[in-house]
């Protein structure tokens, strides 16, 4: 087994996802279904190769540099417009701290 | 007119001669998706105001003598993760079910300023994450072809819009497959371009090393034009390549006679399917026109799938990060702290698949296992880079299946998510090395179902490419 139970609940905190137990059950499943077959990467040799973290493309040193100017912005009203609680200019959310 | 079959160029045509006017043909297009919508549900919603607005624009440069553009009037959906300032876009899911973009995508406005007329936003799976369309949060959709059977996924609206011909050409987008296979499931053309090649400022973000946008078309005219409109460097986009756009429809010339194709022997080893029957018919076609056809190998295609689930649900995990209750996404009844309103809003709005992919890229990242997983994986892609750099110091272009099957029924692979990975196969290699992809039509097996064949190309050779399709849709047709 890769993975345990507790080890799932720990990866959702760390997500900020709540899972049921029922999806804890799943995913637990799932996860280790995957994993095993991740693990087949190990069968490859990987010396000395650099890791490739982006697409690279041939392009002059300066290919993605603007002007710095001023640009037009959404502004505060816009902005807000989605949030499911605004107010005063911000977005409002819960407290931070339960005392 | 039957806007089942209709084209580029005969929008064109008609609007010059004015045998038609542009609102006329976007009241046509609305009415007839519409109407179609239920057998499909290709689209989630429709953008009536801004699409007669935009006709009124092309109607209006017409009048005056002004060129209306190289889209003009014509009908395009939308892939419903790419935003439009004032038209709701939801990403599939449950959580941006209200959201209204404050600004459009750069592909959105050039493809606006080119002269179309966006009809609506399309289905697909919740973030773009997905293989069969199943995965979002309002309903799945229909292969036009077969409704019993997926459309493919993730951009599965936009392919069965362009297919049944309630739109004439789409936009998708593409992390590992998801233009590709649902235009091979639908029997549709559709391009994955070189990484960088088309801008993705206002594409919402799943995996960002590998996310591309790219057109799905009737044609591979079609798709060449509509990539020439939205191709580009963006300010906009960091990523987004300077290298000039060449002129794609100069390439659609027939002079295919000498071109040196592979064939990966890792994919045709285990096709022994109809599939695989197609596609060496397909082959045989490219032979008979001249083509020179050679055996390639590219020995990391085994471990591509390993590869690319870790780097794409790493970099998901972290892009989902922003959906959380607070700036875009509705929010959890549930009380508590701001903690828990994060967990309870991504916890209750968040589908199956967007969690597992959540869970799966948070847990390669996590302390210990970022070595072993993340790091292992980019030294994997870079090897499956190169493989396809030394195979084009070979051959001029790949040809390859698109999916190992064609289009299953609804239902049929939902429980199975490693299988459903699995299928990703053909499509992934090339998504990780950024080259440009594309499937064109192939033929259909002996239940009906269209199988793509799959052409990949070297970084920024789209001419190629296209070439090639088209020489290949020609041959089919005669």
């Amino acid at each position: 087994m890769k993975i345990t139970e507790e080890e799932v609940r720990y990866v959702a905190d760390l997500a900020n996802l709540d899972l049921t137990d029922a999806e804890v059950h799943k995913f637990r499943a799932d996860l280790d279904e995957i994993l095993g077959h991740v693990e087949r990467l190990n069968e490859i040799d990987t010396a000395g190769v650099e890791p490739m973290a982006q697409v690279l493309f041939e392009g002059g040193a300066t290919d993605t540099w603007r002007d710095d100017r001023e640009r037009a912005c959404l502004g505060t009203d816009v902005a807000l417009a989605n949030a499911p609680l605004a107010g005063a200019g911000y977005f409002k959310v819960p407290k931070v701290i339960e005392r | 007119m039957d806007l089942r079959s209709l084209t580029i160029g005969q929008v064109r045509d008609g609007l010059l001669a004015r045998q038609f006017s542009a609102t006329e043909l976007t009241r046509d297009a609305l009415a007839f998706a519409g109407s179609q919508n239920s057998l499909t549900s290709a689209y989630l919603h429709f953008s009536p105001e801004r699409a007669l607005a935009a006709a009124a624009a092309v109607d209006e440069k017409i009048a005056s003598g002004e060129d209306p553009g190289p889209l003009a009037g014509v009908p395009v959906a939308v892939k419903d993760v790419i935003v439009t300032k004032g038209v709701r876009t939801t990403c599939g899911s449950k959580l941006l079910a209200n959201y209204i973009p404050p600004y459009d995508a750069t592909a959105i406005t050039r493809l606006e300023e080119a002269g179309g007329v966006i009809l609506g936003k399309t289905n697909c799976d919740e973030f773009a994450m997905g293989s069969s369309n199943e995965n979002s949060a309002f309903c799945p959709v229909r292969n036009p072809v077969a409704p019993d059977r997926v459309p493919g996924g993730s951009s599965g609206g936009s392919a069965a819009a362009v297919a049944q011909g309630t739109a004439t050409l789409a936009l998708g987008s593409d992390t590992g497959g998801s233009i590709r296979q649902p235009a091979s499931f639908c029997g549709v053309v559709g391009v994955t371009p070189t990484y960088g090649r088309v801008s993705r400022y206002g594409l919402t973000a799943f995996a960002s090393s590998l996310d591309h946008i790219g057109p799905l078309a009737r044609t591979v005219r079609d798709a060449a034009t509509l990539l020439q409109v939205i191709a580009g460097r963006d300010p906009m986009d960091a990523t987004s390549a300077a290298a000039t756009v060449p002129d794609y429809t100069q390439s659609l010339d027939g002079r295919v006679k000498g071109l040196k194709l592979g064939l990966p022997r890792e994919y045709l080893r285990d096709l022994a399917s109809e599939t695989g029957t197609l596609i060496a018919a397909g082959v045989e076609t490219l032979r008979g026109l001249g083509c020179e056809i050679r055996e390639i190998s590219l020995p990391a295609t085994d471990y591509a799938i390993g590869c690319y689930y870790i780097i794409a649900t790493a970099e998901a995990s972290s892009n989902l990060a922003r959906f959380d209750g607070v700036r875009y996404t509705s929010r959890s009844k549930a009380s508590g702290t701001l903690s828990d309103m994060y967990r309870h809003t991504r916890g209750e709005g968040f589908g199956a698949e967007c969690k597992r992919r959540i869970m799966l890229g948070t847990y390669v990242l996590s302390a210990g296992y970022y070595d072993a997983y993340y790091l292992k994986a980019q030294k994997v892609r870079s090897l499956i880079a190169r493989d396809f750099a030394r195979a084009f110091s070979e051959v001029d272009a790949i040809v390859a299946p698109v999916s190992p099957f064609p289009a299953f029924k609804l239902g049929e692979k939902i429980d199975d998510p490693l299988a459903m990975y699995l299928s990703d196969i053909y499509t992934i290699t090339g998504s990780l090395a950024g080259i440009p992809c594309m499937s064109v039509p192939c033929g259909l097996t002996a239940g009906g179902l269209p199988v793509g064949m799959q052409i990949l190309a070297k970084h920024f050779d789209e001419p190629t490419m296209f070439r090639l399709a088209d020489a290949f849709e020609r041959a089919r047709a005669n």
